[in-house]
């Protein structure tokens, strides 16, 4: 609740504050005339007055935020065959052309544009933020080298050979006559060399290309916006000093100043990332408000750097690449969703915003000046030299590298080259006086994007296929690819002691003990730091885990060890379970012992889970059976909760949480049968047919007997078993369309309902909750004790799986030890 | 030039290492000089307390494991080609070396990365990652705070994964199978080998 008034605030905040320069451009004439004429009007006391001029700012703001949500809105809901082809950020410009449209056909001039002190001051940072701060630090850390290289050489590169083959085209007359000089085209260079990491993200967000490939592309954009505006300002200070006055001083001094403002501007948000740990390190009794200062101090490294002429978009990058860690440890786990959430907001928020300006923008008669020769030859350079760049780069790089980077990631690499607002930014930051041609250098840069976004956008799909990229596998590591990753690390930190090289797992190692010994301990919560530990979550996930199955299952207790029917693990049992049962009834601890000698594949804890409620005799056959779907239901249990937990390592997506997209359909069928458990579940409650469910629940059983005779069976997990289990555990009217649906999803494997299971790790865990707890608890009750001490002992228990429906109880007695009778005729069926 | 040449013709037998390892001559030169440095005494072999003298190698949680790796059962000792053998295990793949048809399967495949991966599971070499072999390795890389019971419950969750036949252990197939999305080539290579 308080995250989310907290989320709605920063929200209101974020969009009051945010476009007032926006309406700077507004025809106040034709506004205010309403309310002139309401106040001639006024004789005696108003009772309600139109004041539209005192709203007249934030109302036109809010306007357009919502216009621009609405565009977003109908861009992705409307047409899901246009989205598939054309990115959605091409659309969102092609619905800014259209609404732009509508203002100049109302205006006869465009009134809305996006200006620069906006975009640099209220859109922009928010997106820098959330992209650094949901950087997946490994992987950019371990390609630091490959990036830095790509974001500092490739950007100067794209610059500079950009700026002087135009000079050289121009000098040999290839577009007329222009009043702009070398310093001029070097400056147009400049600003049109970076790669927008909003374009791209836009972009590769829908292309799910290996991860290695999108930290280059993505980790480029990210720092190169940083350096084409240090070099912009470079340049922009050469031309404003006039070709004369630069001499070799001057050029030192500019690069000299280049280095300061970026590195300074990392190390100023180094800054600030460390005040923000430390920030978070205290703030335990200001909860509610945590979560803002990651907002306020992010935002505060960018204003700092951008007062102290340093790298604005380095710093907050820097600051929310280094925060991420510490804070996430440090703060609330309901403070982190807050963050999280408000994030995806604001970032999205503000990419939408300007996508659709940058369409609006177009729609002016004013900026518009043609010059076919220097405009096409842009496009021609920009993409030609970005090429080149790449693979020279890449050739050199390579020769370094451990995994070299492939042809076919260069060709991606060098079409997602794509420009995009932080390009248009700079180019409507030029200053007329200085340059003369400043509409021609803003409507090429505006074609530029244009092309980039819009075509190469829609291409860049097809391509990735065509040229088979490879793609982001789904996988989530398994424990024990975790557990193996970890010995490989070790592995080869031995091995490189044994050779006697410093190697990278060297420096590596050597950083993280430095990280843990010092800096986590300088940063971190002395709670967190215990918590910190890479395989301390597992073990954390783990006891959830065995909460959520102890709570489930009714009656569980310690860890999974007793899932295992090996000697200690019995002997524990019957230490901890049989002092309470022996003396309710002692011959179920006889019954389990059999048991334990006549079958195989038995766990302890399925065979007492269902000895103790079903002391008679005549159901055991039936125990057996669901001993054995109990194992799978724990072991689908335990499959998806842990990995959908893991499944979002990579947060740099801004609209979803989860990479999983392509598998959208198959997510709503998903989501669709969860809703339908729940009703069907809701319906059993109110004690509908319970005999019927019975008898499905009989033919379930048979079913899942078959494949245990199969060894091949065990091959794929998700296949019938699935279905089987999660169909017994529901064990409803709806059985066969569940088990329909769980076969779609069956051929996928486990990332079919993982990214759902956990989505939002917060957002959807009420409903993940609901729907763990909820179903075993229907399967719970049939073992349910019935003697009356038993009952009150688990009592509690139910409650807090909300299984209310105690009153089937009865039926259930009476139905489970019906004779099996029915399994022969319904066998065909399930065959 | 003449004293690599001088340095390798030391080392007997050495073209014929360097055909089943694909180590360049200035790598054998290399790991010849790290051999010499961490045989102190110049007998020609190494024993595991040698190993053991790398300080760094004593820090790390399954170095014991590693070392054990260069010494086949029963063994004391690891000669010149044994040791380079072992190392070559680590070398990156490399994609443009043509591939000869005849030729045995490279030391550096994935197949034989991940075998020297399971044998440092695999401590009776029975082919088969034990629960308790497991254990020990869990035991021995995730510290102290961690209780048996929860070493455990992670042992058992990880064989759970794996094995495929219920047999409650974890051969070298269903290990192969296990880490089939995980990129070997580059989780066990070392740059400066390549």
């Amino acid at each position: 609740m308080a995250s989310s008034v907290y989320l709605c605030l920063l929200r209101a905040v974020f969009l009051v504050c945010f476009v007032n320069p926006l309406i700077q451009a507004l025809d106040a004439n034709v506004l205010q005339n309403p309310h002139h004429e309401l106040e001639e009007n006024l004789t005696g006391l108003p009772i309600v007055t139109f004041k539209w001029h005192h709203v007249q700012t934030p109302y036109l703001v809010i306007i357009w935020v919502f216009v621009a949500g609405l565009a977003k809105l109908s861009v992705i809901e409307l047409n899901h065959h246009v989205t598939g082809v054309i990115p959605e950020s091409g659309l969102l410009i092609i619905l800014g052309f259209i609404l732009g449209g509508i203002v100049w056909g109302a205006d006869k001039a465009q009134t809305f544009k996006l200006l620069p002190p906006t975009f640099f001051y209220y859109l922009l940072p928010q997106i820098i933020l959330d992209a650094s701060y949901f950087m997946p630090n490994k992987l950019f850390f371990s390609n630091l080298g490959a990036i830095l290289i790509y974001a500092i050489f490739g950007t100067c590169w794209n610059a500079a050979t950009v700026g002087l083959s135009l000079w050289g085209c121009y000098e040999a007359g290839a577009m007329g006559n222009l009043d702009i000089g070398l310093l001029q085209f070097l400056l147009f260079g400049s600003l049109i060399a970076a790669v927008d990491p909003v374009a791209v993200i836009a972009v590769f967000e829908e292309v799910h290309v290996n991860e290695v490939l999108f930290i280059l592309v993505f980790g480029e954009s990210l720092l190169n916006d940083g350096v084409t505006v240090v070099l912009y300002n470079v340049f922009d200070a050469f031309v404003a000093l006039g070709g004369p006055k630069i001499d070799a001083a001057e050029i030192i001094k500019g690069i000299f100043s280049f280095v300061v403002v970026a590195f300074g501007g990392s190390f100023l948000g180094i800054l600030f990332a460390i005040l923000l740990s430390l920030l978070t390190r205290c703030t335990k009794h200001i909860q509610i408000i945590e979560a803002g200062f990651v907002f306020v101090v992010g935002y505060l490294a960018y204003l700092t750097a951008e007062m102290l002429s340093l790298s604005a978009i380095l710093s907050i990058t820097f600051c929310g690449i280094c925060c991420q860690k510490y804070v996430n440890a440090n703060m609330d786990e309901k403070s982190v969703t807050t963050v999280r959430h408000a994030m995806k907001v604001l970032a999205n928020g503000s990419e939408t915003m300007i996508f659709v300006f940058l369409g609006v923008t177009a729609i002016d008669t004013e900026i518009w000046v043609w010059n076919t020769g220097f405009i096409l030859l842009t496009l021609l350079f920009v993409f030609i030299y970005r090429i080149i760049g790449v693979f020279l780069l890449t050739w050199m790089l390579n020769k370094f590298r451990l995994v070299p980077i492939e042809v076919i990631d260069q060709v991606v690499m060098s079409y997602g080259g794509l420009r995009g607002a932080v390009a248009y930014g700079l180019a409507a930051m030029l200053d007329e006086d200085k340059i003369p041609e400043k509409n021609l250098i803003i409507s090429t840069t505006l074609i530029v994007v244009y092309f980039t976004v819009i075509l190469q956008g829609i291409t860049m799909k097809p391509l990735v296929q065509w040229l088979k990229v490879k793609r982001a596998s789904h996988s989530d590591l398994k424990l024990i690819e975790k557990l193996n990753n970890r010995a490989f690390d070790h592995m080869l930190a031995a091995v490189e002691d044994i050779c006697g090289r410093i190697g990278d797992n060297w420096w590596t190692r050597g950083w993280n003990r430095f990280e843990e010994n010092y800096i986590s301990w300088f940063l971190m919560k002395p709670k967190a730091r215990k918590n910190r530990d890479y395989l301390f979550t597992v073990f954390h996930k783990l006891n959830l885990e065995d909460a959520v199955n102890y709570v489930s299952e009714g009656e569980r207790q310690g860890s999974l060890a007793f899932i295992r029917s090996d000697e200690a693990a019995n002997v524990d049992f019957k230490k901890q379970f049989g002092s309470e049962f022996t003396d309710v009834m002692p011959d179920i601890m006889v019954d389990m012992s059999n048991y334990e000698l006549g079958i195989e594949n038995f766990t302890v804890t399925s065979i007492v889970k269902d000895t103790i409620p079903s002391v008679s005799l005549d159901i055991h056959g039936q125990d057996r059976k669901n001993a054995v779907d109990d194992i799978r239901a724990h072991h689908l249990l335990q499959q998806h909760l842990y990995r959908s937990r893991k499944h979002h390592r990579h947060k740099y997506s801004r609209s979803h949480f989860s990479i999983n997209q392509s598998e959208d359909e198959v997510q709503e069928i998903f989501q669709r049968t969860m809703r339908n458990r729940l009703e069907s579940f809701k319906s059993a409650k109110m004690g509908v047919n319970p005999a019927k469910k019975i008898t499905k629940h009989h033919k379930k059983e048979l079913t899942h007997k078959m494949p245990n005779g199969h060894p091949d069976d065990t091959g794929h997990l998700y296949g019938d078993k699935v279905d089987s289990a999660m169909g017994s555990e529901t064990g409803t009217i709806s059985g066969t369309f569940m088990r329909d649906t769980y076969t779609v999803g069956a051929g996928i494997e486990n990332p079919v309902f993982l990214p759902d299971m956990d989505s939002p790790t917060h957002s959807s865990l009420p409903w993940l909750m609901e729907t763990e707890a909820v179903a075993p608890s229907q399967r719970a009750q049939r073992r349910l004790p019935w003697t009356p001490n038993r009952l009150r002992r688990l009592a509690p228990m139910r409650i807090s799986t909300c299984s209310t429906d105690s009153f089937l109880m009865a039926d259930l007695e009476e139905h489970e030890e019906q004779p099996q009778t029915d399994h022969e005729e319904i066998r065909p069926v399930f065959d | 030039m003449g004293s690599t040449n001088s340095t390798l013709l030391k080392i007997p037998n050495v073209e014929v290492l360097m055909q089943e390892t694909g180590f360049s001559p200035a790598h054998i030169i290399r790991l010849h000089d790290r051999f010499k440095a961490l045989d102190k005494e110049g007998r020609g072999y190494l024993c595991p307390q040698d190993f053991g003298a790398i300080k760094e190698l004593a820090m790390n949680p399954i170095g014991d494991r590693i070392i054990g790796a260069f010494f086949s059962p029963g063994k004391e000792t690891v000669d010149f080609h044994t040791f380079v053998k072992i190392l070559a295990h680590f070398r990156p793949v490399d994609k443009d070396r043509p591939k000869e048809p005849n030729s045995l399967e490279p030391i550096n495949s994935r197949s034989n990365k991940l075998k020297f991966a399971f044998q440092l599971y695999d401590q009776d070499k029975d082919g088969k990652i034990s629960r308790d072999e497991l254990l020990k390795v869990l035991r021995a890389m995730l510290g102290m705070q961690v209780t048996e019971e929860q070493l455990e419950s992670i042992a058992d969750r990880t064989i759970q994964e794996a094995d495929l036949d219920r047999d409650d252990a974890i051969s070298f197939e269903e290990f192969r199978k296990s880490l089939e999305k995980v990129n070997i080539d580059h989780k066990m290579s070392i740059r400066f080998l390549r």
